[in-house]
């Protein structure tokens, strides 16, 4: 008996060294970082909101905080502010955008917009639309464009919509359908201007603009421009810039002007947009072009003129440092300093990096975000 | 119990002897593989393959949950794409992706499942033995009749969970002298809905939240038809068999915020027939034939409500195979094999731009044993020739690889069966037609992926005349795996479009321990215990430039076990098994955002044979899976199930 008693001891001690160590799952907490400023002197612009989207499947999506007042950056606050908030934000974070005292995050796979209190980022409501994409707001509404329109299933594809919400009530109040898988939308001379992209039509790209007219929500028309239209941006000069992220094959991707008096097409660059972000007559412009053909990435970061329709620069990084960046995923300016954030997401699939760049081109701060950091928020005074 | 059970239940140990004289026939191996034989998987109760492959040490099966999720398994961290799984001695060819799904076999008349490090090392093989890092064995059972026996049927009826309903029908008759035939039917249907439960607490132990919600959309419905012509005499063998598998089954998907249920649905229909010839012309000669076509079709269709476009993809993959392995014995110490394998690989899609590539392999193998009781010594080299061709778009370089192998045994001492193990072996893995071909995906110039194996180990039986403890069995093993060139998907421009390359080191230093021990306490009362540890540190050192050098590729636990105890006592028998992973990362970043709670489950199966009329013979069985009801992902956002039930009802007439 005692051989049995080794082997019974022996298995039950395994057994229980084994299970001693699963624990609870915490709540995530927020790391605070110091980046290399200590303060910086940007008058009522407060700080800004970094979306990183997280990888599709991940629920990842996590929302990051920089404080101008402090330098410190905080990682992961949604968490910590909303700990009983289910499966905290989401999956997939498309657009980030402050509007009053609200904070919205569109939440692509998850279906909704979160809407949270801007300064605290504390949940105030949700706002549920189906693979939704990109928001604006306008006149105490906020307009957001979604992939699937609520009608019967088409056997090819299926119409994308615009959305027309309450920021008082978060009610869903009209929906228009556009064209197919909507990206970016503008909101100018009353009326809503979309991108559709058709992105996953292959080869049936879209590649129109829609129209809307916002007394009576409905599409007045579409402005054809070319295959699978994404950025929509409008300028001071009654224009819209409007980006092509082309076919991957032998149509590049491409930047058209659309002219808002007679909504036509008017002229085009020749330059790759992947994002752009505007200030005064400079647009910020990265560009990551992918080609089946060479099956390679061609990575340019670049200024043009809005007015001239010129290139000015073709590269804004001016130390170097656009190596380090392995694949740019959201660019913002900061008004006041005019500082150029670039973010990199890298592979997806690990923490990404904020590179904080001077107005000359030159690295004051880099710090690491959460997985594919693309989408920034700045918070005013007097949002509050 | 009255003694005539206890002769009934002789009877039936008795009956399971052939196994035994099988395992005997077939050649021996210089580094015994694991192995779970037949009898055991029954006490097992589980499921499928990919349920008794979870206590293997130095494995990970990725389980996506339910019936109907998809099972794969990853040998030594190395990556489930260099496992290769041989069923009835051919290998399951998947060129798209290179995985099969274990969860789609099920346990039902296997005869034994195994599973060896670098190849399986009995020199009698075919050239595809050679080719995998890793290799799996099913091998269903071969008909025997008792005496003057003609036919044996055996139904059995399993229910319980997810609406399990799964009838299967065994036939095996035989026919003349030399003959047999078996035909195995077999039919799966489930609901697979169960509770989940995602939960997170405060520093203090207080609750955040904690939500329950229903796994849906993971329904599945099956057939499975095989048929079996054996026959064998003295010095030769051959069989057909024939294999049809029908699934329709829901994708259940990732469980993310506000996504608690999917509308995807898969289709797959297989079918396949495949030939062994086998005959000793002689001491000196033995020659082996195997000959194969197999047909796959897959069909995924995506109609979500969220989904743009409504997706319906088909895919058909062909192949056809065919394999000479030739055995020399020209000195009684030393043997020699020498194979060839051919293998045709085809597919198509329906998808936009789809190349419709052709791959023809050609491997050729060429093995020496030297063979004497207290030293074994096998090499070999495996030549593989691959080209392929496409319809569309261009093809993939043609490739010419030369790989070696190792294999050693050593006993030092006499009178002793303790034994020094070690192997190395370098392979690699082909890339995918997915890896290749998928539109705008694919990478045509992606080279192969490469491991280097070093493997040392030994193994102690002991053989007591005690009248407690039967036999003990140890082994422990430590190895190095390197990884190199690993095929990753990398990100083109944006999150929705990734592209392969060829980027990716990965160092792996492991510990494996296993030991086996029967023992019958009380006479009658025959019980067995297995347990097995295993240590991985799968560290990926691609560049020191990035995040996650050095860190613990995903999914793989540090520390990780399972235990097996049953007890057998007249025609009643018992086990206990459990299994356990410990701490792992759900991504490359190891971080506490992507840390893993160590998961266990105990699973409990209870047995009782009763004796029918005449030679009728009845089991029934019951099995409560996860007993504490752990709720646990093996695959980030894939919850599993917790504590289920299974009842099971077995006829032999």
């Amino acid at each position: 008996m005692n051989g049995k008693q080794i082997i019974l001891s022996g298995a039950i001690s395994f057994i229980l060294l084994l299970c001693g160590c699963r624990e609870e799952y915490e709540i995530l907490y927020s790391t605070s970082i110091e980046t290399k400023v200590t303060e910086e002197n940007t008058g009522n612009l407060k700080g800004f909101y970094l979306l990183n989207e997280g990888n599709m499947g991940s629920n990842r999506a996590t929302l990051d905080y920089f404080d101008f007042s402090t330098g410190k950056y905080k990682r992961n606050i949604y968490a910590e502010a909303n700990p009983t908030v289910v499966k905290e934000l989401g999956d997939v974070g498309n657009d980030i955008g402050i509007y009053g005292s609200k904070l919205y995050a569109v939440i692509n796979v998850s279906n909704y917009i979160e809407v949270m209190d801007a300064k605290t980022a504390k949940h105030v409501g949700e706002i549920k639309i189906p693979n939704v994409r990109y928001i604006k707001f306008h006149n105490g509404k906020a307009y957001a464009s979604s992939y699937v329109a609520p009608v019967k299933f088409d056997q090819n594809a299926r119409m994308g919509y615009v959305a027309e919400i309450d920021t008082a009530s978060l009610e869903v109040l009209r929906t228009v359908n556009v064209g197919y898988q909507p990206e970016e939308l503008a909101i100018v001379n009353n009326k809503i201007y979309v991108a559709n992209s058709g992105g996953y039509m292959f080869p049936n790209y879209d590649r129109t603009v829609s129209v809307i007219d916002l007394e009576t929500f409905k599409e007045e028309k579409k402005i054809d421009v070319a295959i699978n239209l994404h950025r929509l941006r409008a300028t001071k000069y009654n224009e819209l810039i409007v980006s092509s992220r082309g076919d991957y094959y032998n149509n590049p991707s491409k930047l058209f002007f659309i002219d808002l008096e007679t909504e036509k097409v008017t002229g085009s660059l020749n330059m790759a947009v992947s994002n752009l972000d505007i200030l005064g007559d400079s647009a910020y412009v990265y560009a990551v072009e992918w080609s089946h053909n060479t099956q390679r990435n061609t990575i340019t970061y670049g200024i043009f003129n809005i007015r001239t329709k010129e290139v000015v620069s073709r590269n804004f990084i001016k130390d170097g440092t656009d190596k380090d960046i392995v694949i740019p995923y959201g660019v913002k300016v900061n008004p006041v300093n005019k500082d150029i954030y670039v973010t990199d997401a890298i592979d997806y699939v690990t923490p990404g990096t904020l590179f904080c760049y001077n107005k000359f081109g030159k690295l004051k701060w880099k710090v690491d975000t959460g997985d594919i950091p693309g989408h920034f928020a700045f918070l005013y005074a007097q949002d509050n | 119990m009255t003694s005539g059970v206890a002769a009934q239940y002789k009877t039936d140990s008795l009956q399971h002897l052939p196994e035994v004289v099988v395992t005997a026939d077939a050649p021996k191996e210089v580094i015994p593989g694991q192995k779970l034989s037949g009898k055991e998987l029954e006490k097992l109760g589980g499921f499928s393959v990919a349920d008794a492959i979870r206590y293997f040490s130095g494995v990970q099966v990725k389980d996506y949950g339910g019936i109907g999720g998809l099972k794969t398994v990853n040998i030594r961290s190395m990556g489930t794409n260099h496992t290769g799984v041989f069923y009835n001695g051919v290998q399951l060819e998947n060129a798209q992706n290179g995985q099969v799904d274990l969860g789609k076999f099920s346990l039902d008349n296997l005869e034994y499942v195994s599973l060896h490090n670098g190849h399986k090392s009995s020199i009698f093989q075919s050239a595809k033995d050679y080719g995998a890092a890793g290799t799996i064995y099913m091998q269903t059972k071969r008909p025997f009749f008792e005496g003057d026996k003609k036919t044996k049927i055996n139904v059995r009826v399993k229910g319980g969970s997810f609406m399990l309903f799964n009838p299967s029908l065994l036939w095996e008759q035989k026919l003349g002298k030399s003959y047999s035939f078996t035909l195995n039917n077999e039919f799966v249907s489930s609901d697979g809905k169960y509770p989940f439960r995602y939960k997170r607490v405060f520093k203090d132990g207080t609750v955040a939240y904690d939500t329950t919600a229903t796994r849906k959309n993971g329904d599945i419905t099956a057939v499975r038809t095989e048929a079996f012509l054996f026959k064998e005499r003295k010095d030769e063998r051959w069989n057909l068999h024939g294999y049809y598998y029908y699934s329709h089954r829901g994708l259940p998907g990732f469980v993310v915020k506000n996504v608690w249920g999917h509308g995807q649905r898969m289709y797959d229909e297989d079918y396949f027939i495949q030939g062994r010839y086998e005959k000793k012309f002689s001491n000196l000669y033995a020659t082996k034939l195997n000959a194969k076509y197999a047909n796959n079709y897959n069909r995924y269709v995506d109609g979500d409500w969220t989904s743009p476009t409504y997706v319906d993809n088909q895919y058909l993959q062909e192949s056809w195979y065919v394999s000479s392995a030739n055995k020399f014995r020209v000195l009684p110490y030393l043997q020699f094999n020498i194979a060839a394998d051919f293998t045709l690989n085809t597919m198509k899609s329906n998808i936009v731009d789809f190349s419709y590539p052709t791959r023809h392999s050609l491997l050729t193998a060429a093995a020496a044993e030297l063979s004497f009781d207290r030293f074994k010594l096998q090499a070999s080299g495996l030549g593989t020739f691959v080209n392929e061709k496409v319809k569309k778009n261009a093809p993939a370089p043609s490739k010419k690889i030369l790989t070696p192998a190792i294999v050693m045994s050593i006993k030092p001492f006499k009178k002793q069966d303790f034994n020094i193990l070690a192997f190395y072996k370098k392979i690699f893995r082909m890339p995918t037609f997915n890896d290749l071909y998928y539109t705008f995906i694919g990478t045509r110039a992606l080279k192969p992926e490469y491991v280097v194996q070093f493997n040392l180990g030994a193994n102690y039986r002991l053989n007591t005349k005690s009248s407690v403890i039967k036999y003990v069995y140890a082994q422990t093993d430590i190895y190095y795996n390197q990884v190199t060139d690993k095929i990753i998907a990398m990100p083109a421009n944006n999150p929705y479009f990734w592209t392969m390359v060829n980027l990716g080191k990965v160092d792996i230093r492991g510990l494996e321990i296993k030991t086996d021990v029967a023992f019958e306490p009380i006479k009658d009362m025959v019980s067995t215990v297995k347990l097995n540890y295993t240590y991985q540190e799968a560290i990926d050192v691609t560049s020191e430039k990035d995040k996650n050098y050095r860190h613990q590729i995903p999914y793989i636990p540090w520390h990780s076990g399972s235990a097996i105890a049953s007890i057998e006592y007249k025609s009643w028998g018992m086990n206990y098994s459990f299994i356990y992973a410990g701490k792992r990362y759900n991504a490359k970043f190891n971080s506490l955002d992507t840390q893993m709670q160590p998961w266990y489950t105990n699973d409990i199966s209870f047995r009782k044979d009763f004796p029918g009329r005449g030679k009728m013979k009845y089991r029934v069985a019951f099995d409560i899976n996860n007993l504490l009801d752990q709720h646990y992902e093996v695959v980030l956002s894939y919850p599993m199930p917790g504590r289920n039930y299974r009842l099971t009802l077995n006829m032999t007439l």
